[in-house]
């Protein structure tokens, strides 16, 4: 039973053709945002399947092992951290207290892989694409973790599974939320490298970035990874900010949950549409000038709160 | 290497922010550049000495394929120098139908212009929607000359198309609905926070600079130089519009964005003044085949900047020598001084900026060896053995394979 829903439900294999769908969703939405057709519901399987099938070509400077583990090694990590996000209702499939920072660090992980496999694939684009990748997550990561985080100190819990309890049971506690789900929101679009922050692999400046030197399969997994990503941050969101509708059991707990990834894969595509790639150092400018401050916000906001429930 | 920080990274021949092949080397720090290397002659097909092989009205199409996206620009140049060679006076309606074309292809220039900077900068939804609407003047292009790119209307001695009444109510229509689109990119160029962030302070060329480096066109115009053939030196029929030379003082990629999209504006207005006084009469008058001898030089405002081109006659059929000088070649000096100091993710838009069109500056190199201030041309034969040795070297051997195909033969 265990192996069945680490594999299949809501394991790797669901994981897998869910965020397919969700990349599909999210094309076709900025397809139709830029009055465009968009692609079929079966493109990101067809260039998944497309991928594999490709002939795999590695540089012959690049570190074999490095380059070859990375896709996996990032993928392995996503799919891991989703086990402990619940998915309908308050209880994920694993759980204990600390399983929030444990989700955060695994979705640290595949940033870490970009960057080493870009880094031993030696193309001087993907150097670059590397380092910017690693450039921007320090941008990102202190207010991701601020937003997420403030509203497991308004919960007292640092498991997931607890949160998502806490805020079912306090309905409208919600709301002192909404500023750390927009921090996080905006987080979450530089962490999935989509437009305005898509600076690491900026197509018109240094091709793929970090994925220059990447294809056939090994790239195939990259671009997995990032779908899952997607999926797993948009869930993560769902659980922490968008606590409702738990209680109506498996199948009404799962077109709920459907709505709510639909939702914020949504404003992902919208925010895709509206905004030109800023600059990293704009990029980094705008994380701590503007985005680090509204997190430490909400974090005064949920402190302040808990001091005055505790009373 | 002893500096671990700096390196070179080669942006082209090939590459996603260039749509022709050119090379820059560009030499970083970090993000930061440090030098640049331009370098053309990827995209070189000798289309000036093909001319001296062919007859005037031969030329007229070549020389039409010397740029896509401006091929009435340099059609209409070369004409105009032909015309003035063998002294013919053209027709009123010509040169009103002349004007119309080249104001419409400067519309659907600078509406490709506007997209592909929106995709340099990384803004794909503007791309999607500028190009969209240069549909509706391509569509206006494809019913008026027949073609979507190269229109062939020019002719020595007019036009080869008369407009019809039900066009021209066609290209009005067109016409009203580009310019309420035109001032919603207005709107989202002066408004839309994260472009002005691209765009603003980015690619600086000062009035000084652009005036010693011999800018041209939007280019100059955007460093606050007021320099328009159109006005300044008027052929076809815009001597009996009116209209104003647009310019701007700050000097970035802001002001040459800013710049286009007013002049959009410009050429509407042209556009409608030019249907509203089309006199009537013939489209073209008859011109012999020989030109007689004699040497002529033409300017025209490409969407780019200014076109030049020179034609020498020795009073036969073909021109003895035909000399083109494409706006890019004048505004590529200034893409080196623009990217001073600038980051890395500048290098798309400031090169996009000045509107390149490599396919048309590109010209034969010939570089002299310094130490021993020999000469020496490769001709064809010799490449190819020299390929066919290299290829040899590296483990590479097609003998077999030609002996193969010999056989079969």
């Amino acid at each position: 039973m265990v192996l069945f829903q680490i594999l299949v439900f809501p394991g790797v294999i669901f994981l897998a053709v869910f965020g397919m769908f969700m990349e599909f969703v999210d094309r076709k939405v900025y397809a139709r945002l830029q009055n465009r057709v968009g692609p079929p519901w079966f493109q990101p399987f067809a260039d998944f399947i497309k991928l594999l099938g490709k002939e795999e070509l590695i540089p012959e400077q690049a570190n074999f092992r490095m380059f070859k583990l990375m896709p996996l090694f990032s993928f392995t990590s996503v799919a891991t951290s989703f086990l402990y996000i619940p998915v309908w209702g308050t209880h994920s499939l694993l759980s204990f207290n600390g399983d929030v920072i444990v989700v955060l660090y695994l979705l640290t992980l595949p940033t870490l892989a970009f960057f080493i496999g870009g880094w031993y694939s030696t193309s001087l684009y993907a150097r670059i694409g590397s380092v910017r990748t690693l450039t921007q997550l320090f941008a990102y990561e202190v207010p991701l973790f601020m937003g997420i985080l403030a509203s497991a100190l308004l919960a007292d819990t640092w498991s997931i599974s607890e949160i998502t309890l806490f805020y079912s049971r306090h309905p409208w506690y919600w709301a002192s939320n909404i500023i750390g789900f927009a921090v996080s929101l905006v987080a979450l679009l530089g962490k999935l490298e989509k437009v305005p922050f898509d600076i690491p692999e900026a197509e018109t400046e240094i091709v793929a970035g970090a994925f220059t030197e990447y294809g056939g399969r090994h790239l195939a997994f990259f671009r997995l990874t990032l779908d899952i990503e997607m999926v797993v941050g948009c869930s993560l969101m769902a659980a922490v900010f968008l606590p409702f509708g738990l209680g109506f059991g498996m199948v009404w707990g799962f077109l709920v949950y459907l709505l709510k990834i639909l939702f914020i894969v949504m404003l992902l595509s919208l925010a895709r549409t509206l905004f030109a790639r800023l600059r990293i150092d704009q990029m980094i400018v705008f994380c701590w000038k503007y985005l680090a401050p509204v997190a430490l916000i909400q974090l005064l906001v949920n402190l302040l709160l808990k001091g005055v429930l505790v009373q | 290497m002893h500096d671990t920080h700096k390196f070179k990274i080669p942006v082209g021949p090939q590459h996603p922010s260039l749509k022709e092949p050119e090379s820059f080397s560009v030499a970083l720090r970090g993000e930061k550049i440090l030098g640049i290397d331009i370098r053309l002659g990827y995209n070189h097909r000798g289309i000036e000495k093909a001319c001296e092989e062919r007859s005037y009205i031969q030329d007229l199409y070549l020389i039409e394929r010397v740029c896509g996206i401006c091929s009435h620009s340099h059609s209409t140049c070369f004409v105009q120098a032909v015309e003035e060679i063998a002294k013919v006076e053209v027709p009123q309606r010509a040169l009103y139908i002349r004007t119309l074309i080249g104001e419409l292809e400067r519309i659907h220039s600078h509406f490709l212009w506007l997209g592909i900077a929106g995709h340099e900068i990384g803004f794909d939804t503007l791309l999607m929607y500028a190009w969209r609407d240069r549909e509706i003047v391509m569509d206006l292009l494809a019913a008026l000359s027949g073609n979507r790119v190269n229109y062939g209307i020019n002719t020595i001695g007019g036009v080869r198309r008369d407009i019809k009444k039900e066009e021209i109510k066609e290209i009005l229509k067109g016409m009203d609905t580009l310019e309420e689109r035109t001032l919603y990119y207005i709107k989202i160029a002066t408004e839309e926070v994260t472009m002005i962030k691209r765009l603003s302070g980015v690619g600086k060329l000062s009035k000084k600079e652009a005036l010693r480096l011999g800018a041209v066109g939007p280019t100059a115009r955007a460093s606050g130089i007021n320099r328009d053939v159109r006005k300044d030196d008027p052929y076809a029929a815009y001597a009996e519009v009116s209209f104003k030379v647009i310019t701007d003082d700050h000097c970035d990629v802001y002001a040459r964005a800013v710049v286009r999209l007013k002049e959009l504006l410009e050429s509407f207005s042209i556009i409608r003044q030019i249907l509203e006084k089309m006199p009537e009469g013939p489209v073209a008058v008859k011109v012999p085949r020989k030109i007689p001898s004699g040497e002529a030089f033409s300017r025209y405002e490409a969407p780019r900047g200014e076109d030049v081109h020179y034609v020498k006659s020795n009073g036969s059929e073909m021109p003895e020598r035909v000399k083109i000088r494409a706006p890019t070649l004048a505004n590529v000096q200034a893409v080196k001084r623009m990217l001073e100091d600038r980051f890395l993710a500048d290098l798309p838009i400031v090169v996009a900026a000045i509107d390149p069109c490599f396919s048309c500056t590109d010209r034969m190199v010939e570089i002299d060896q310094i130490d021993s201030g020999e000469r020496r041309v490769l001709v064809w034969q010799e490449l190819r053995d020299f390929s066919i040795e290299w290829h040899r070297k590296n483990g590479i051997d097609f003998s077999r394979l030609n002996k193969k195909l010999k056989l079969r033969k």
